[in-house]
Parts: C-alpha cells; sequence; structure tokens
C-alpha cells in the first residue's frame, strides 16, 4: 500500500512542479515578480506562430533555371543565408528564413521556394523591399558576331520601331552571361579615385570568383565587360589585361551616398539566384494577440467545463481523472516550451482535440471499472480489471490518431503539421497520463472495503450507488 | 436491442443525410477560400469615420476591377482581390485611403498565388484519403483475430463507408451555409475522422472482446449487448469533445470559429455513426454474408 502512495505523491508533486515552471516562465503571468526560477526559466518562452504574434510571412519563388543542375543546392543555401543576412540587419527578433520544394503532387514539383517569417513586422511593402531589393550583380562578356545577334537586334529594332513581340526580347542583343555572378563576391568596399576624386566600389572575389574572372579577363583583352546591376547595365568597362588577383572596380556615375549604399548591399550579399513573389501574409499585432487571447480563454473555460463534469459525473474516479488532466496539461505546456513547438491556431486546435483524447481514455477506464463494480467484484479488482480491460480500446484508438497524425505531418502543408504535431504529441503524452498517472492515484487511495460511501464514490451519473 | 433491430430505419436516416450533404455539395459548392486558389484578402481599420463602402469600391475600381469591398466591424472593411505584387499592395492600400484622405491601418494582408493554391488543394484531398486509408488498413490489421462471424477487413470497410459519411455531412453543411472553405477546413476534416475512428473502435473493440468471451449466442445481440456496454462511453466522451468545441466556438478566436462549428457537427455525426450506423452495419453484413 506504502509504494503506490509513494508514486502517486512524487507524481503529484513533480505536476506541481512542472505547473510552476509553466507559470513562473511566462512574464506576463509571473509578472516580472522574483519568484524562484522565474530568470532561468523565462529562456523557454512559448514560441507563437505569426497568426498568434503578429507578423508578416513572405513566399518566394526562386528561379534556378540559370544554375547548373549539380549547383542548385549550393546556390539556394547560400540564397537562404544572404536572405537571412539581410533580414538580420533590419534588427527582427527571431525571423524565419526557409527552403521549401513545391510538392509533386500540386504538379508544382521540383519548384523551390523560400519563406521568410518576420515576427512583429506588419509593413509587408517595406518587408518584401528590404529582402527583394538585394541586387542580382552579374558580369557579362560581348556578344559575338552571329546570325542569332543579327536576330536579337533585329527584334529590338521592330520593337522599338513597331512594338512588335518576339520570344528574342529576352535577351541582350551585346551581351552574354559568362556565370559570374555575385555569388562569387567575398566583398566590396567603397573607394575614391586618386585623380578625380569619384567614388567607385572595389570588389574582391572570392577563390572560384577569381579563377572565374581571371579567365574572363584573359579571353576577353581589348574588349567591353558589361557590369549589370539588377538587370540593367551600370558600367562597361574595357579589359586591358588579365586580372588574376581577384579584384575588380566599378566606376559608374555614383554618387559617394550611391556607392555606399550599393556597397552595404552587396556585402549582405547579392542574392545569388532571382527570386519572386509568390504569397504574401500579414497579421496585425493586435489581431494576432486579441486571437491568443480568445484561445486561451476558450481553452481555459472548456478545461474547466470537463473537470466539472467528470467530478459531476464521475464523482471519485472523476477527480482522480481531472488531476490526471491538470498534470496531463502541464506536461503538454512545458514540452511545447522546451521543443519550441511553434503555436498556432491550427496547432492549439490539435492540443484541444488531444485533450479531448485524454479524457476519453479516462472515461473509457471509469466506465469499464464501474461495469466490474456491477458485476459485484470489490473496488481494488474492479480497478484493476477496469484498466485491463480498457486498455485494448484505449491503444487501438490512439494508435489509429497517431497513424492520422504521422501520415498529416508527411503531407502537410506548414499549418496542418503544425496541427499534427501537437496532436500526436498530446495523443502519446495522454496515454502516459491516463494509464500512469490515473492508475497510481487510484491504487494510491487505497480504498478497498466497498460500503456505501465508498459504492457512491464510485459509482456514476444518476444512480445513487 | 433496439438499434439493431430497428437498423433499416437508422441506415435510412443516414443515408438521406448523406445524400442532402452530397446534394448540397454539388448544388452550393464550395465557397473556396483565396488559400486553395490563390487570390488576396485584406483587412484594414480607419482611423477616423469608415468612408461610404460604395466609395470605395468606386475608388478600387479601376486598378482592382476584380475586388470586392465588405465591412468589418465599425470601423474597417475587408476587400478580396486577385493575388497582388508588392507594388500592388501599395497601390491598394493608397486607394483604400482614397488617396490619404482617410488615416487607415493595416490589420491583416494575405495572398496567395495560384500555384501554391493548387498545391495546397491537391495537398489536402491526398492527406484526407491516406488517412482514410491508413485508419482502414489499421483496423483490419487490429481486427485480424476476429474472423468469425464476419472478417476483419470488414470491420475495415464498415469503417471506410461509416467515415466518409461522417465527413460528407459536415463538408455538406459548411457548402450550404457557404461558409469558406479553406486549410482550415481541410485540419476539421481530418480531425472528424481523428475522433470518429475513436468512437468506432471503442465499440468494434466491446464486439470483439464479447465475441471472444462468447457471451452471446447471436451475432446481431452481440453487437447490441456491445452498443449498449459502449453507449454511456460514447455519450460522455462526445459530450466532453463538444463541451470544449463549444467553448472554442463561443469564446475562441475568430479565426477558428468556422472550424469549431465543423468539427461540432462533424463530432456529433460521427458519434451517432458508430452507435447507429457502423454498428448496425455489422450485423447486416453479417446477414448478407450467410445467404
Amino acid at each position: 500500500m506504502l509504494k503506490p502512495r509513494i508514486i502517486a505523491a512524487a507524481i503529484l508533486i513533480l505536476g506541481i512542479l512542472i505547473g510552476y515552471a509553466v507559470y513562473v516562465s511566462e512574464p506576463k503571468l509571473a509578472g516580472g515578480s522574483d519568484l524562484p526560477l522565474s530568470d532561468s526559466l523565462s529562456k523557454f518562452p512559448f514560441k507563437l506562430g505569426l497568426d498568434l504574434s503578429g507578423g508578416t510571412r513572405l513566399v518566394y519563388k526562386a528561379d534556378v533555371s540559370q544554375v547548373a543542375s549539380g549547383e542548385v543546392g549550393d546556390s539556394l543555401d547560400a540564397l537562404r543565408d544572404v536572405v537571412e543576412r539581410r533580414v538580420n540587419l533590419f534588427g527582427v527578433t527571431e525571423p524565419i528564413v526557409q527552403l521549401e520544394e513545391g510538392s509533386a503532387l500540386g504538379g508544382a514539383s521540383g519548384e523551390k521556394r523560400l519563406i521568410v517569417e518576420l515576427p512583429g513586422i506588419t509593413d509587408a511593402v517595406a518587408a518584401a523591399k528590404m529582402i527583394g531589393e538585394t541586387p542580382v550583380l552579374e558580369f557579362k562578356t560581348e556578344r559575338p558576331d552571329s546570325a542569332r545577334k543579327s536576330a536579337i537586334v533585329a527584334a529590338w529594332e521592330a520593337f522599338q520601331k513597331t512594338g512588335a513581340q518576339s520570344p528574342l526580347l529576352s535577351e541582350d542583343p551585346y551581351y552574354v552571361d559568362t556565370g559570374l555572378t555575385g555569388r562569387f563576391l567575398k566583398r566590396a568596399i567603397v573607394g575614391f579615385d586618386q585623380t578625380t576624386g569619384e567614388p567607385r566600389v572595389s570588389l574582391e572575389w572570392s577563390e572560384e570568383g577569381t579563377a572565374l574572372f581571371g579567365k574572363i579577363t584573359k579571353e576577353n583583352i581589348n574588349k567591353t565587360i558589361a557590369i549589370y546591376l539588377d538587370g540593367a547595365p551600370i558600367s562597361t568597362p574595357v579589359v586591358r589585361e588579365e586580372i588574376s588577383n581577384g579584384r575588380a572596380e566599378i566606376t559608374g556615375n555614383f554618387t559617394p551616398q550611391e556607392a555606399k549604399q550599393l556597397v552595404g548591399r552587396l556585402n549582405s550579399g547579392a542574392l545569388p539566384v532571382p527570386i519572386a513573389l509568390l504569397g504574401t501574409q500579414v497579421i496585425g499585432a493586435p489581431l494576432g494577440e486579441k486571437a491568443l487571447n480568445d484561445g486561451v480563454y476558450a481553452g481555459f473555460v472548456g478545461l474547466l467545463a470537463i473537470a466539472i463534469f467528470l467530478i459531476a459525473w464521475y464523482r471519485l474516479p472523476g477527480l482522480i481523472a481531472v488531476l490526471a488532466l491538470s498534470i496531463y496539461v502541464a506536461l503538454m505546456l512545458l514540452a511545447f516550451k522546451l521543443i519550441s513547438v511553434t503555436l498556432t491556431a491550427a496547432a492549439i486546435a490539435g492540443f484541444i482535440l488531444s485533450v479531448g483524447m485524454a479524457v476519453d481514455a479516462n472515461i473509457l477506464i471509469a466506465e469499464r471499472t464501474k461495469e466490474e463494480l456491477r458485476r459485484g467484484k470489490g473496488i481494488k479488482d474492479s480497478i484493476a480489471e477496469g484498466f485491463s480491460r480498457a486498455w485494448s480500446s484505449i491503444r487501438d484508438s490512439n494508435i489509429s490518431s497517431i497513424i492520422t497524425g504521422v501520415i498529416l505531418f508527411w503531407f502537410g502543408t506548414s499549418l496542418i503539421e503544425g496541427f499534427a504535431l501537437t496532436f500526436v504529441l498530446g495523443v502519446l503524452v495522454s496515454m502516459f497520463s491516463a494509464i500512469t498517472v490515473t492508475r497510481t492515484f487510484l491504487y494510491a487511495l487505497g480504498i478497498t472495503e466497498r460500503n456505501k460511501l465508498t459504492s457512491f464514490l464510485f459509482s456514476s451519473g444518476f444512480h445513487k450507488n | 436491442m433496439f438499434i439493431v433491430n430497428h437498423r433499416k430505419i437508422f441506415f435510412a436516416v443516414s443515408i438521406a443525410l448523406a445524400a442532402l450533404g452530397i446534394f448540397s455539395m454539388i448544388y452550393f459548392g464550395f465557397n473556396t477560400g483565396i488559400d486553395f486558389k490563390g487570390g488576396s484578402i485584406i483587412e484594414v481599420e480607419y482611423a477616423g469615420a469608415r468612408p461610404d463602402v460604395g466609395a470605395i469600391a468606386e475608388a478600387l475600381k479601376k486598378d482592382f476591377p476584380d475586388s470586392h469591398v465588405q465591412t468589418s466591424g465599425v470601423k474597417g472593411v475587408f476587400v478580396k482581390t486577385r493575388d497582388l505584387s508588392a507594388a500592388e499592395h501599395t497601390k491598394l492600400l493608397q486607394e483604400l485611403s482614397l488617396d490619404g484622405k482617410s488615416k487607415l491601418t493595416e490589420k491583416q494582408f494575405n495572398s496567395i498565388g495560384p500555384t501554391i493554391g493548387k498545391e495546397l488543394r491537391s495537398k489536402a484531398w491526398y492527406a484526407i484519403i491516406a488517412v482514410i486509408l491508413g485508419i482502414v488498413l489499421f483496423i483490419a490489421f487490429a481486427f485480424r483475430k476476429v474472423s468469425e462471424p464476419i472478417s476483419s477487413w470488414k470491420y475495415g470497410l464498415i469503417t471506410l463507408v461509416a467515415l466518409t459519411h461522417d465527413i460528407i455531412i459536415p463538408a455538406g453543411l459548411f457548402a450550404f451555409l457557404g461558409k469558406e472553405v479553406n486549410s482550415l477546413f481541410v485540419v476539421a476534416l481530418l480531425s472528424i475522422l481523428g475522433i470518429s475512428v475513436h468512437d468506432k473502435i471503442v465499440v468494434f473493440d466491446r464486439v470483439r472482446e464479447n465475441l471472444r468471451l462468447k457471451l452471446f449466442s447471436d451475432f446481431s445481440q452481440t453487437v447490441g449487448e456491445s452498443l449498449k456496454q459502449t453507449f454511456t462511453r460514447s455519450v460522455n466522451t462526445s459530450l466532453t469533445i463538444l463541451i470544449v468545441l463549444g467553448a472554442l466556438w463561443y469564446f475562441g478566436p475568430a479565426s477558428t470559429k468556422d472550424f469549431a462549428l465543423l468539427l461540432f457537427t462533424g463530432v456529433a455525426i460521427g458519434t451517432y455513426s458508430s452507435v447507429f450506423f457502423a454498428s448496425p452495419l455489422l450485423v447486416t453484413l453479417e446477414r448478407l454474408q450467410k445467404r
């Protein structure tokens, strides 16, 4: 008898400690009071999704059609790093920059996407600007005279005269791509011309870029190289000799201000691949906060109502179920903090649903126990039998829930993934709480004798005993 | 057992409801949200008095001919239009403020390109189908030791039919009410599947146990008794879930109100179908087999 009681007491204390930890780790709840541990625990805040915290989510399509297939992965990683740096320049807390691939299921197979989430930023236009305006720097060489060149030139002339459209218009008649882009830049600095005092931008290539630039200059001595920024030529210097030290200079008609700005943008990284905005989502902070408060309030009211119902209907086992559920909720909240689950409206819905599953397990156990009692068994035997009989139902129904959750996670979009994660986590934890916690508590009560009072306590609904 | 004996009445009810659901989906069609078809939606709130909605619509007519303006709250409006680039977004805000005459703040903006919409839509379909199949296969597996009088894959088959029934009805209701069908709608349908299958497993598990214990001579009596034994649990579990959903619907965030309503209907229908549709169907299948 002593052993279950010690375990039960331990679980109860642990549950209270967990509840306390969750409470003090939320500055909003603990209200800046200096409760023990609140400082160290506040490092684990709830991570709110954009729909609850307010912010901007941008979805870009990365155009990798110009990248050799073997280098797609690298250039996408580079793209992510660059955008991340750019976003960090603006001092957003906990931005998310991630790559995603279009799903084959949606007919957009292999489409490369970049997702940017900016909590707290609600000016999407400015946000898109600060990401999208990163310069695309390209070095191009002269297009050799050929039939194709004449065709493109002719197409352009026709367009200027009559506005005639042609697929050839997408090509530059005079210059061709070399593959040397801002991707190969190590850094850029502002300099001033010794004699004229004109500002210029000095570029330093990476190792790979140095080799490429050396090769290009070697092959194009006495020809021009066009330097393109964001698709427009800014300078077309003539190559005098092979440059193998990995340095280049751009002298456009910069003002000192423009040169400085360009250097800043280049240093935060030129976009290695062009991107196009596919989707924007902005949630105003007050809207998110209201959604969060309403969600928490609804969850609280729902739990309270369940607690009242369980105690009123199932009496003593009901009270124990409520205790087990409270520990379950505290455990889940702690898990959300520790593994930093992103809480969105859908994730909270998944959690609330898993509470339903946790209640179900307790109801199943209480019902089976009651049935055994009705057959005239002793209280202790009834509890034991109730558990073992209820177990197959609990096991199978929860396995099916887990299957559902895993499939959802597999197929899911980020919204559905959030739901699936909290749901599966909830189902797993609820199985533990229903079986371990509820059982230990019931045994720890140590009620073996069957009399009027105990029969009443273990009975349910409108029955007196 | 009353339910088993009068199962034809309940089958008729279920078939009628499902038929209504299908009819409603075809006749009314779904009010697809922008995350499934692409497009954008913006909500703004004016600092001062809200300009006349007609005037706002007039201001947008030239650049956003397909826009649809709706009031929101006391001082705000909702506008739905095609998906917008950053520049178009700025322009829309400018025009909504009547060229700066009415100051406003943007409460939310969501723009989704058509490819993403298409992808989300087809993913949703695949997810629903995969979940149903996964559940059915699991049930056939979990009941593999039960072969008398009907084999385990038939439990799976019945679950398949019942689960389809359980999502058709709420989906039909949503089509009828003209509620928006978006990603959350799909999450709700998937949750309904999850809860509803819980219910079915609990009843089937009882049938399995009673068959093993050989308490009753007749299969229809076995099913009937199993229903009786699990009835209180079915009702109470549903009740607790319905309480939570009711709270979520009444007190919860505006964005999940429709979600809660859909789930509420689905859980009610799912519980109904476990007791009045899926379980009696076991008896019918057994009778058919005997012939």
